[in-house]
């Protein structure tokens, strides 16, 4: 495994989901399921990303659940991605030095 | 029909300057998790997209099989299939098939969402207009967060390892907040995902597997449960 095929199959995988449709599709999706499950599809697969990962992604637990605890409220408030991002490695930095 | 290049350049610009602050973002956590400098761009010039890239860079940083990030990366990158579906009408029958190989390549989430508002057909010379400040953007923003990400000290780059959590927490908190069905697909992805890291019976399973299982499973349950007529999206 190394970093350059990483890069192909990422690009190539990414680059066929776009083209394939554009290229050879001429009918549109009409289906309601289907429609719904491609708009669901990111939210459901970031959020297996984020937990429970997120609370093993600094130092430790402590710092993460303070990093994780501003993070949630700063995107509830809809601040940002760069916003939410830095203030939580902020607070964790922060909560790593106590 | 919409197909001057000009017009194309004047809509990317606000797309583009969005995606300085992502891929900043992108480029500090993609050191923090232990990729160079040259990867990570190299990894947005090709890919051009937030949750996909952002995806892969865990992976690698996981040492993941190329398996594993073929399908996740299929998976996470599935609504632009849809998107090229939906652009592929909107697109003046005029163009080739070469121009489209090109255009396919900038569908994102945003470049969709000014595209297919448009009033009518839209022509190759438009697409491509409208591509450029945001590629510029997204490779400028990876370059300049990877240069910085390098420049800080360990015990900087330690707390930067939440970064990429932060953004995913940003992306998806908000649409949760406004629609029941974003948020039940959310619990039951973050449940499933938790259940195969705790339950002993499933902790063999990889981390690139479990994010597929839960994403398609969440997903396909919300589909069910909560079918969309009009999405607005």
């Amino acid at each position: 495994m190394n970093l350059i095929g990483y890069i192909l199959v990422m690009a190539g995988v990414t680059y066929g989901v776009r083209c394939l449709p554009l290229v050879l599709l001429r009918k549109d999706i009409t289906n309601v399921y289907v429609r719904s499950f491609f708009k669901y599809i990111p939210y459901a697969v970031l959020g297996s990303m984020t937990f429970p990962a997120i609370l093993y992604a600094t130092g430790s637990m402590i710092s993460a659940l303070a990093g994780l605890l501003t993070a949630a409220v700063l995107a509830y408030l809809e601040k940002s991605l760069l916003t939410v991002a830095s203030i939580a490695c902020v607070v964790v930095f922060l909560v790593e030095m106590l | 029909m919409t197909n001057r290049f000009f017009h194309g350049v004047k809509d990317g610009i606000p797309i583009g300057l969005g995606y300085l602050s992502v891929s900043f973002t992108f480029g500090l956590a993609a050191v923090a998790a232990g990729i160079p400098v040259w990867a990570a761009i190299v990894i947005s010039m090709t890919n051009l997209t937030s949750a996909g890239q952002f995806a892969g860079i865990s992976m690698i940083a996981a040492t993941a099989g190329y398996l594993e990030v073929a399908l996740s990366q299929l998976v996470i990158n599935l609504r632009y299939a849809l998107m090229s579906v939906s652009l592929s009408q909107k697109i003046s029958k005029s163009v080739n098939t070469l121009s489209r190989l090109g255009i396919s390549f900038g569908i994102t989430d945003e470049i969709f969402a000014v595209s297919s508002t448009k009033e009518g057909k839209v022509g190759g010379r438009y697409m491509g207009g409208l591509m450029l400040a945001p590629y510029l953007g997204w490779t400028l923003g990876t370059v300049l967060g990877a240069v910085a990400g390098t420049l800080l000290p360990p015990s900087v780059q330690s707390a930067l390892g939440i970064a990429i959590y932060g953004m995913f927490l940003a992306i998806i908190i908000p649409p949760a907040k406004k629609s029941f069905p974003v948020f039940f697909v959310l619990m039951v992805a973050v449940a499933c995902s938790c259940l195969f890291r705790y339950l002993p019976a499933l902790a063999g399973v990889s981390q690139g597997f479990v994010i597929i299982i839960c994403g398609l499973l969440a997903a396909g349950l919300g589909a069910v449960l909560f079918p969309e007529k009009e999405d607005e999206a």
